[in-house]
């Protein structure tokens, strides 16, 4: 991120501090994740205390201090998805990409998540692979998917 | 363009329907694109539909935002026929076009089909989900582009803001809402009126009103939808409410997980200033009222009012003490009167119709109606609206299909996270605040998770308990280390490691959690373990006791077995097992070996003869 | 200097006057109440983290369990500080910070005078934090440093340092002071001094007449900048300054 474009989100919510939320949610749409350099510029911008945003940056689980993966997995865990098996799709999950929600796979392609209920409850179980929505999984079609995902990542 | 009276907006008003009039007998197709029939489908149809119908189409196409059937999204309706299309694939659309659009024929197999008698059932108004219903709030859905503010103007739209405007003071607005019995439909069920009263006599020139769209029930979704699909329904409620509170300022809260909501709310509050019905001296009014909209951050907690203005102050939604209460010491210390989506949205139904038409509606105690998910092991998954006072067997069975597999109906979860579960025995009970409550449970958002004899009730119970002690802003210690302490003794009941006592330690624990704590997080956290301790007990005694799960869903207390006699050898079981435990040559009955099975479920799911069974 | 209103109101029975507004866990203890908490500390503001201070207030015939420390006072409440209700909530309170701070006298003081031997609890591995706040309030209303924070929510809660880096630590020793489960160390060693819990280590400057260290020369600095000092304001330690003014 260039300075002008991180000026022009601190522009766009009028040097805010009220608008940090909003602030670092615009950062982490352009970069994918919060950088640290950012947000240390963005403290001293704002004149807020950098252990101030870095409260808000691990508070909300919207942000993520890390790099995320190229793909976005994520395995809604809503009551309605629950009851429907979402439990033993998370766990084919965590088995196959070998990490725990919120984490990165160590190629850096995937990032595994958990959300609580999309509001897709006649979908469920439900699983979202870079927006898209892919319902009524069960494990095995969960791991076509990855591996689907997989190969033809490796086609491209 | 924008109007300077209420007389120029009933022209635009005049001049829309008498448009629409013209066209009363030609053809319409709608097509509903919320977030939930976009899941199953929906763009793609909709980019089918651009493709066929083409640029310059004649044909009057709309892109609605959720009618409710989730469950057969995506959903086409075919005007003025009103015939209703369900599961619609993008293949279909050039035969709907053809034949039901352009000859008015019928395609039998998209119609819905009544699971008892397997008879097609063309119109919407005649299929069993929506019979029962009465869809004041929820109905326009299916009549408006959200995107388009003339769709809200069409089916009547501020009127009610017109008529609260110009002919009724604030004190007789609030009067009016007070006497109409409308209860928050957020969860608290307050009485509204109340609210907005003490709100409007607190002291101070600054005052705001705030839209509570952090819905964060897992498994509710209703106020998504609303906002998705109607949002102008909501901001008539809003501007109403603040010219009765005298607030000049507003701010909409979308949870950050809604997307779709958030453009579309968007997409009204521009539309909505354009024409000079937010902004500076609303139609003329003298009235001015700006609204702001916030995204959330990924936070349950956000959704407790003083959390949720902790955030817009730009801080971690912690909730506050609330000896002075927010109405008179809120937003930046300001008076503040926060109300939940179908809260407002309900606001210009009752100001247009009048209280004692609304307060005829539902029940002694909560009137009106509202708007619930019926959701997990229903056939008719979806959204519903009906008057308060229904019974939860009607909703179940008469409006929600029964349930799938035809299995028995063990429970229905209400009130997300801060309720509890009603059993099947009580399923006569009218649906209502105080009802609910009664029972062990709570109205909460509306979100009604239906259960049958699958479903561990321990299970549900640790659930719900991991989802608090995740989202608990950790502040108090009751409810951070309750929640935590509560999931751990859960957790190993779960797991076979459950012992005599346990019971009593989680209704301990759940006391003070519940007593202790500054918050409803905390305050109503231990609702889901006490409930299914009152109406399950022997399911926890049979988990603690004898190590066993009645219900086949602890994994740790299920063996996976072949069946000998079954087995036909096919071999898809040992191919797919993650962790290779299956053995078996060919046309061999496969041996599951307990040592290395992760009980993951894998072989049951592929089984082809259901030779795989567990106890 | 404006008028506050004095308002009166019974703790157990105890007829107390205070100022209308102030908070009522001090002005219980001023009147001699114990009344058992671990957050509260009058330098700093009050949060209601421990839930210890919880007492039953009566007010218009209700009746309510809350936290005394940011319980603001009025006329005519009733206070009951030892009710069965506040001694089952203490009581199961003190079992969950025993099994967060295992090692703490005070609590473990606390919880035997309630009647708790022991926590029914796995002990959490936290260095026996009970996540009260006072450290990161001192450092941030009162010194105004800024170097730690509350961390994540819920059970993964934690006070740190902004990516763990104390960059803006100037080891003055307010958190060390104010901690209730003294979970925070300061250790000085030859002339370097550091905060163990925050990994901070700074060196400290030696005075320029006894050569003894005496501050972390980051912390003067800070504090030169702060006040606009003049640059040699602290070439002397506290002993020597004393002696030289005489």
């Amino acid at each position: 991120m260039t300075s002008a474009q991180l000026e022009k989100i601190l522009k766009k919510h009028d040097h805010q501090k009220a608008s940090l939320l909003a602030i670092l949610q615009d950062i982490q749409a352009l970069e994918n994740y919060l950088p640290r350099k950012i947000l240390e510029e963005v403290s001293q911008q704002l004149q807020v205390p950098l252990a101030q945003i870095y409260y808000l940056a691990t508070f909300y689980r919207a942000f993520s201090l890390t790099p995320r993966g190229r793909h976005l997995v994520t395995v809604c865990t809503g009551t309605a998805c629950h009851v429907k098996g979402a439990a033993s799709i998370l766990n084919t999950m965590e088995r196959e990409l070998a990490v725990k929600p919120g984490e990165t796979t160590s190629d850096k392609k995937y990032t595994l998540e958990t959300v609580n209920c999309l509001g897709s409850c006649a979908l469920a179980p439900l699983v979202v692979v870079d927006g898209h929505y892919h319902g009524r999984m069960l494990g095995t079609k969960v791991l076509s998917l990855l591996r689907g995902e997989k190969d033809a990542s490796k086609k491209s | 363009m924008r109007l300077k009276s209420p007389d120029e907006l009933e022209q635009v008003r005049t001049q829309i329907l008498a448009e629409r009039k013209a066209r009363e007998g030609e053809k319409r197709i709608i097509l509903c694109t919320g977030t939930g029939c976009r899941g199953a489908g929906a763009l793609e149809v909709l980019e089918a539909f651009e493709k066929v119908l083409g640029p310059k189409s004649v044909i009057e196409f709309k892109s609605t935002c959720c009618h409710g059937f989730c469950e057969r999204g995506p959903i086409t309706i075919i005007e003025p026929l009103g015939i209703f299309y369900q599961r619609v694939t993008p293949e279909r659309v050039p035969q709907i076009i053809a034949e039901t659009v352009k000859k008015g024929q019928v395609i039998e197999d998209l119609l819905y089909q009544d699971p008892e008698t397997g008879q097609a059932i063309p119109a919407e108004k005649d299929i069993p989900f929506y019979k029962k219903q009465q869809r004041l709030v929820f109905g326009h859905n299916r009549y408006i582009d959200p995107t388009r503010i003339e769709d809200y103007l069409a089916v009547g739209g501020y009127k009610a803001l017109i008529k609260a405007l110009f002919h009724m003071s604030p004190d007789e607005i609030i009067e009016e809402v007070k006497r109409s019995g409308l209860r928050g439909r957020g969860g608290g069920g307050f009485p509204a009126g109340r609210k907005w009263e003490s709100c409007r006599r607190a002291h101070g020139d600054i005052k705001y009103v705030i839209c509570n769209c952090d819905e964060g029930d897992p498994g509710a979704y209703m106020d998504r939808s609303l906002m998705e699909g109607n949002p102008h329904s909501v901001l008539e409620g809003m501007i109403i409410g603040a010219y009765a509170i005298g607030a000049r300022e507003g701010y909409v809260y979308v949870r950050n997980e809604y997307p779709l909501a958030v453009e579309n709310v968007g997409i009204a509050i521009e539309q909505a200033q354009k024409m000079g019905l937010l902004g500076k001296n609303i139609l003329g009014s003298g009235f001015d009222l700006t609204l702001v909209i916030n995204k959330g951050g990924g936070a349950f907690v956000a959704g407790e009012s003083s959390a949720l203005m902790a955030s817009i102050e730009g801080y971690v939604a912690e909730p506050r003490a609330k000896h002075i209460h927010m109405v008179e010491s809120g937003l930046w210390e300001r008076p503040t009167n926060l109300n939940n989506v179908e809260t407002w949205a309900n606001v210009p139904v009752i100001i247009e119709k009048g209280a004692a038409w609304y307060s005829s509606i539902g029940t002694q105690g909560s009137k009106g109606t509202k708007i619930f998910s019926l959701v997990g092991k229903i056939n008719n998954t979806g959204l519903i609206e009906v008057p308060m006072g229904m019974t939860l067997r009607e909703i179940v069975y008469d409006i929600g299909g029964g349930i799938p597999g035809g299995k028995r109906c063990k429970a229905v979860q209400t009130g997300g996270p801060s309720g509890g579960c009603i059993p099947e025995s009580l399923f006569d009970l009218p649906v209502d605040f105080d009802e609910l409550t009664k029972a062990g449970s709570m109205m909460g958002s509306g979100g009604m998770i239906v259960m049958d004899e699958s479903t561990c009730m321990v299970d549900i119970a640790k659930y719900f308990t991991h989802f608090l002690k995740d989202e608990s802003c950790g502040k108090c210690t009751s409810c951070r280390d309750g929640t935590l302490r509560m999931y751990e003794v859960l957790d190993a009941i779960t797991k076979g490691k459950g012992k005599e006592g346990d019971i009593e330690f989680l209704q301990e624990l759940g006391w003070v959690t519940s007593e202790a704590s500054l918050c409803a997080l905390g305050g109503s956290a231990p609702n889901p373990v006490l409930s299914t301790i009152r109406y399950f007990r022997d399911e926890y005694e049979a988990h603690i006791r004898a190590k066993r799960c009645p219900a086949g869903v602890c994994t740790a207390l299920l063996t996976y077995t072949i069946d000998p006699e079954a087995c036909i050898a096919c071999g898809k079981c040992k191919k797919e097992c993650p962790t290779e435990a299956i053995t078996g040559e060919k046309k061999v009955p496969h041996e599951i070996d307990q040592a290395k099975c992760i009980k993951c479920g894998t072989c049951r799911e592929v089984c082809p003869v259901d030779a795989v069974k567990v106890a | 200097m404006s008028e506050k209103e004095l308002v009166r109101f019974h703790i157990d029975g105890l007829e107390v006057e205070a100022a209308k507004g102030q908070m009522l866990l001090p002005v219980a203890l001023e009147y001699g109440v114990e009344i058992p908490h671990l957050c509260y500390h009058e330098a700093v503001s009050s949060y209601g983290a421990c839930r210890l201070c919880l007492v039953e207030v009566t007010k218009g015939g209700r009746t309510r369990m809350t936290t005394s420390c940011n319980y603001p006072v009025e006329a005519g409440i009733e206070v009951a500080v030892s009710t069965e209700n506040v001694q089952r909530a203490r009581r199961m309170i003190l079992e969950l910070l025993l099994a967060r701070a295992p090692h703490s006298e005070k609590i473990r003081t606390m919880a035997q005078e309630a009647g708790v031997e022991e926590a029914r609890f796995r002990v959490l591995d936290v260095d026996d934090c009970i996540l009260c706040g006072l450290c990161e309030r001192v450092c941030r209303e009162v010194v105004k440093a800024n170097a730690i924070t509350f961390v994540n929510r819920g059970d993964r809660r934690e006070v740190a340092p902004p990516f763990g880096d104390p960059l803006a630590c100037i080891a003055c020793g307010a958190c060390v002071y104010v901690c209730p489960t003294d979970c925070i160390k300061m250790e000085e060693r030859g002339d370097e001094r550091t905060i163990v819990r925050w990994k901070r280590t700074l060196k400290m400057q030696p005075c320029q007449s006894c050569g003894k260290p005496f501050a972390p020369l980051f912390q003067l600095n800070w504090i030169i900048d702060r006040a606009h000092l003049p640059k040699d304001f602290y070439a002397l330690c506290p002993v020597c300054r004393k002696t030289k003014k005489g």
